[in-house]
This record gives structure tokens, C-alpha cells and sequence, in this order.
């Protein structure tokens, strides 16, 4: 009982990072329809980018905040120079530059940092706490992710930027008919969805280490978790992220050999496509024509 | 001499390679009502998109003397340009409250959106029973008044109505058009009207211009076209 309440416990802290790098892709996917490919490797920069301000002397949360900013505003130039010029071409050729945007961040990183595997602080130590239950470090993640999502929460639902943005996302036609920069708001999308796999990629390097290609697991998991929730629903990203992280736990300790724990993420995407492709909480839109 | 809220001159627009307006021209006097009339595919849609640059267009359009032709939808809006589109453009996930504030999202003092809903509101009661409901779920003239609320929301000078009309039973368009009585009296605003419905129409407009194939083919006073013999045979069926 104690190993399974611990399982979770930590299957709720990695679900913590699944949940907000799937919340990015579910931003970027509402504003335009798909579903891009290079957020896990856009975070691993960023996460790399944290990382050389630790290794300048920099204090970790200095250099988290400072990341985060960074992250935001990579992400808005992203937007309006290469996502820009595809906004209205087929989804397939978004696609490829989504995937093209996932090789030049993977090979800049390798290029520039080297694929060797790097060690990356955690801030909240690995005291083990609650009799053994659950970690400093696993409880500083879901503090962390729980505090994003409460600020997202707060700009999207209370602030007239976060008002227009979702206007601008559900129709743009319209939005811009009451003088909404539709362009402008969808850049802005971009920031905060890299802001976020920021977030996601600091929280997750002290486990799986700094390496150009840490986050291509986490990635799938992410796209798990996203489907799970319905690809149309924030709120949904982050319980599927949650659900995600506590099964990987599970079927690893449980059921089978902790080298197959990637098949899960790809056996939820296959079920959930195959028995209710709107996910969980995905909405059915109420029309009247 | 004055000059007019809104001049249009040598409007061409095209969707892809196909031209549908060949060059029209027509102005609406400040505070006037003016209406583009003609049949189906005359261009009157396409005459509004290319005022608000919602569709591909060249020639000349002054908005208080200024040429507005070159400028993104966004800033014509923010220039005070409000359309009601076809297909009204409600945010069908919003609620009718939701929508009527976003209509107000360029205004930069904010204090005086919560008196103007409510004036939409006294404008249009059916909205005000239903204004925490998904906008979505409302019925076609409710979604017409919303829309129509929601444009006035920002205050416009030019109000650009694309057929109010359309897909409405005849008792639900007559509440509409004598609500815009009023409202054109209480906002002066100016209107430019697109209708199906020339008689409707006239009954409310002073100005008229009669589009056919992407061309004026007919201008004048609502006077003139109510009493002209074609204009009453072929659109109005007296």
C-alpha cells in the first residue's frame, strides 16, 4: 500500500511535466488546428539555456525566471517569422515545418551543447518527506506546474488579453471584425506555449538528465496526455498529463519491464483515437444554423 | 462642400482570378442610411467585405476623406468601422454577455462598456433574458440582435449591415427593423445596408444603389426607387 501510494505519488509529479508541456501543445493546436511537433524540443532548449545561466553563476531562480522570458519571446519570433508565411497554407505543410522547426532545435542543441549528458541542479534538493512518500524534488514540481496553471488560468479567464486571445482562437474571422490583432494574439499563443515547455523542461531535467534528446519521451507522453484530455480542452491536457503520469508509474512498477513504459503513452494514443477521439473532456461544440 | 463619412470609387475586388466587382462607386452623408440593393451574386456581399478588407480589392475608399483601402480589417475597425457579416459572427462558445463586451474590446476607457450593454439590453429585451446563455444555443433573429448589439458595442461611426434578413421569419425582420429605427436615432451612427429585402429596405434607407453583376446600375434617393416603375416590378413585386 505504502509503494503504491508512493508510486503515485511520483507518477504525479512526471504527469505534472506531461500535463504542461500537453497544455502547450493544446494552445498552440486551439489557435491553429495542429499540433506542433518541435514543442519538446523547443523546452529543451529553453532548458538549456537555463542551464548555462546555472553554470555562469547565476541563481536558479534567477535564471528560471530569466529562461521563461527568454522562452516567451523565442517563441513569438518563432511565430511571426517562420509560422507566419504557412498560416493559411494545407495543415501538411505546417506540419512539415513543425517537424522541420523539431530537427533544427535538436541539431543546434547537439551542435552548440554536444550530445554529451549533462547534470541539471534541482532546486528543491531530494529530501525525502511524508515517511518516505514523496520527495522534495517531486513535490517542488507539482508546486511549480501548479502554479503555472493557476496563472494561466487567471490571464485566460480575468484579463482582457487572455479574453481576446481565446476569441481570437475560436473565430478569427470575427475577432477581427471588433479590432482584434488575430496575428498578434497568435503570436502571443507561441510565447506562452514555449514559456510553458520551459517550465516543463526545467521541472523534468533533473530526472532524465540534459541531453539534446531528453525530451522526445516526454513528448509522446504529452501527445498521450493531450488526447486523453481532448485536444480541444486546457483543462483536459492537465488532468490527462496527471492520468498519464500516474499510469507509466503504475504499469512500470506493476506490470511490466520499466524499458517498455514508453508503449504506454503510444497504447493510450492508439485507444483514445480508436474508442473516443475527442478524449475525455473534449467539447462538442452547440451550434445553431 | 461636406465631405461624405464613407466614398467609394473604382472598387474593384476579386476571389481568386474571379473579378465580381468591376469597379463601383456610391457614398453614404454622414448620418445616412444607405442600401445596396440587387439580386443574388449582384456583388453587394463582396461590395461590404471590400469596405472592412475582409476580401481582395483595389480602387478608392475614403472613410472622412481618408483612404482606407490599403489597411488590414483591424484597423479599419479600429478607424470605427463595424460589420454585422453574413453568418452574423457570433462566438458561439461565449455567452451573449461575453460577446457584447468583446465587441467592445478597442474602446480604451472600459467604464462605460457595462452602461452600453445595458443600454443594448433596453435595445433588445430578448438579449437581457438570455445574457449568461452560450451563444450558440440562440435562436436565428436572437443571434441577428446579438450581432447587431455586439457591432454597436464598439461605438462605430459606420455600421455595415449584411443582411439582417436572412433566414429570418418576416415578424422576426420587422422587430429588427424597427428596433434599427431606433437605434439609428439614439447612436447616430451611420449605416451602410445590404438587403434582399428592397422594400424593407427602403423603408429605411435614404439613399439607394441598385448592383448588378458587380455594377451600380441604378443611384438615387429611397423616394426615387420606391416610385421607379422597373425597380418596383423586378424588386419590389408591386
Amino acid at each position: 500500500m505504502g509503494q503504491l501510494l508512493q508510486q503515485v505519488l511520483s507518477g504525479l509529479a512526471t504527469g505534472a511535466v506531461y500535463a504542461s508541456l500537453a497544455l502547450a501543445l493544446v494552445m498552440i493546436h486551439q489557435a491553429t488546428e495542429s499540433v506542433n511537433f518541435a514543442q519538446g524540443e523547443m523546452a529543451m532548449f529553453s532548458t538549456y539555456i537555463a542551464w548555462m545561466f546555472v553554470q555562469a553563476g547565476v541563481p536558479f531562480w534567477i535564471a528560471f525566471v530569466l529562461t521563461v522570458a527568454i522562452s516567451f519571446l523565442g517563441g513569438v519570433l518563432i511565430e511571426r517569422i517562420l509560422i507566419r508565411p504557412v498560416e493559411s497554407a494545407p495543415v501538411l505543410s505546417q506540419v512539415i515545418v513543425f517537424i522541420g522547426l523539431l530537427v533544427i532545435f535538436n541539431s543546434t542543441a547537439g551542435w552548440i551543447f554536444t550530445y554529451t549528458v549533462q547534470e541539471f541542479p534541482s532546486p528543491f534538493g531530494d529530501t525525502p518527506l511524508l515517511g518516505d512518500m514523496i520527495t522534495s524534488s517531486e513535490l517542488g514540481v507539482i508546486g511549480v506546474t501548479l502554479i503555472v496553471l493557476a496563472l494561466l488560468y487567471v490571464f485566460f479567464r480575468f484579463t482582457p488579453l487572455g479574453f481576446a486571445m481565446r476569441a481570437a482562437a475560436q473565430n478569427p474571422e470575427s475577432a477581427r471584425l471588433v479590432g482584434i490583432r488575430v496575428g498578434w494574439m497568435l503570436a502571443i499563443g507561441w510565447g506562452l506555449a514555449a514559456a510553458v515547455g520551459a517550465v516543463a523542461g526545467i521541472m523534468v531535467a533533473p530526472v532524465l538528465f540534459l541531453d539534446p534528446n531528453m525530451m522526445s519521451g516526454v513528448l509522446l507522453y504529452a501527445f498521450a496526455a493531450a488526447l486523453l484530455g481532448g485536444i480541444s480542452s486546457p483543462g483536459g491536457a492537465v488532468v490527462g498529463g496527471l492520468v498519464v503520469g500516474v499510469l507509466e508509474n503504475l504499469v512500470g512498477t506493476y506490470l511490466i519491464a520499466t524499458e517498455l513504459k514508453l508503449t504506454v503513452a503510444l497504447a493510450v494514443i492508439i485507444i483514445i483515437l480508436v474508442v473516443k477521439p475527442s478524449g475525455l473532456f473534449g467539447t462538442v461544440m452547440v451550434k445553431r444554423v | 462642400m461636406r465631405t461624405a463619412l464613407l466614398e467609394v470609387s473604382g472598387l474593384k475586388a476579386a476571389y481568386g482570378p474571379t473579378e465580381v466587382l468591376h469597379g463601383i462607386a456610391f457614398k453614404l452623408d454622414e448620418g445616412g442610411i444607405t442600401a445596396l440593393l440587387g439580386a443574388n451574386g449582384a456583388g453587394k456581399t463582396t461590395t461590404l467585405r471590400a469596405v472592412c478588407g475582409t476580401v481582395a480589392r483595389s480602387g478608392e475608399i475614403r472613410l472622412m476623406g481618408k483612404r482606407i483601402d490599403h489597411k488590414a480589417t483591424e484597423d479599419i475597425v479600429r478607424l470605427g468601422v463595424a460589420q454585422v457579416p453574413e453568418g452574423r459572427g457570433t462566438f458561439v462558445n461565449l455567452s451573449v454577455e461575453e460577446n457584447l463586451k468583446i465587441g467592445a474590446y478597442i474602446r480604451r476607457a472600459r467604464d462605460g462598456v457595462a452602461r452600453d450593454i445595458e443600454r443594448m439590453y433596453q435595445y433588445f429585451p430578448l438579449l437581457a433574458e438570455r445574457r449568461r446563455q452560450q451563444a450558440g444555443t440562440l435562436s436565428g433573429g436572437e443571434q441577428q440582435m446579438l450581432a447587431i448589439a455586439r457591432a454597436l458595442m464598439l461605438r462605430p461611426r459606420l455600421l455595415v449591415l449584411d443582411e439582417p434578413s436572412f433566414g429570418l421569419a418576416p415578424l422576426v425582420v420587422a422587430s429588427i427593423f424597427h428596433i434599427m429605427e431606433t437605434v439609428r436615432r439614439e447612436e447616430r451612427v451611420s449605416i451602410l445596408l445590404v438587403e434582399q429585402n428592397a422594400a424593407l429596405a427602403l423603408e429605411l434607407a435614404d439613399h439607394a444603389y441598385l448592383l448588378e453583376t458587380g455594377r451600380v446600375v441604378m443611384a438615387g434617393t429611397a423616394q426615387e426607387f420606391q416610385r421607379n416603375e422597373q425597380v418596383r416590378r423586378s424588386y419590389l413585386g408591386i
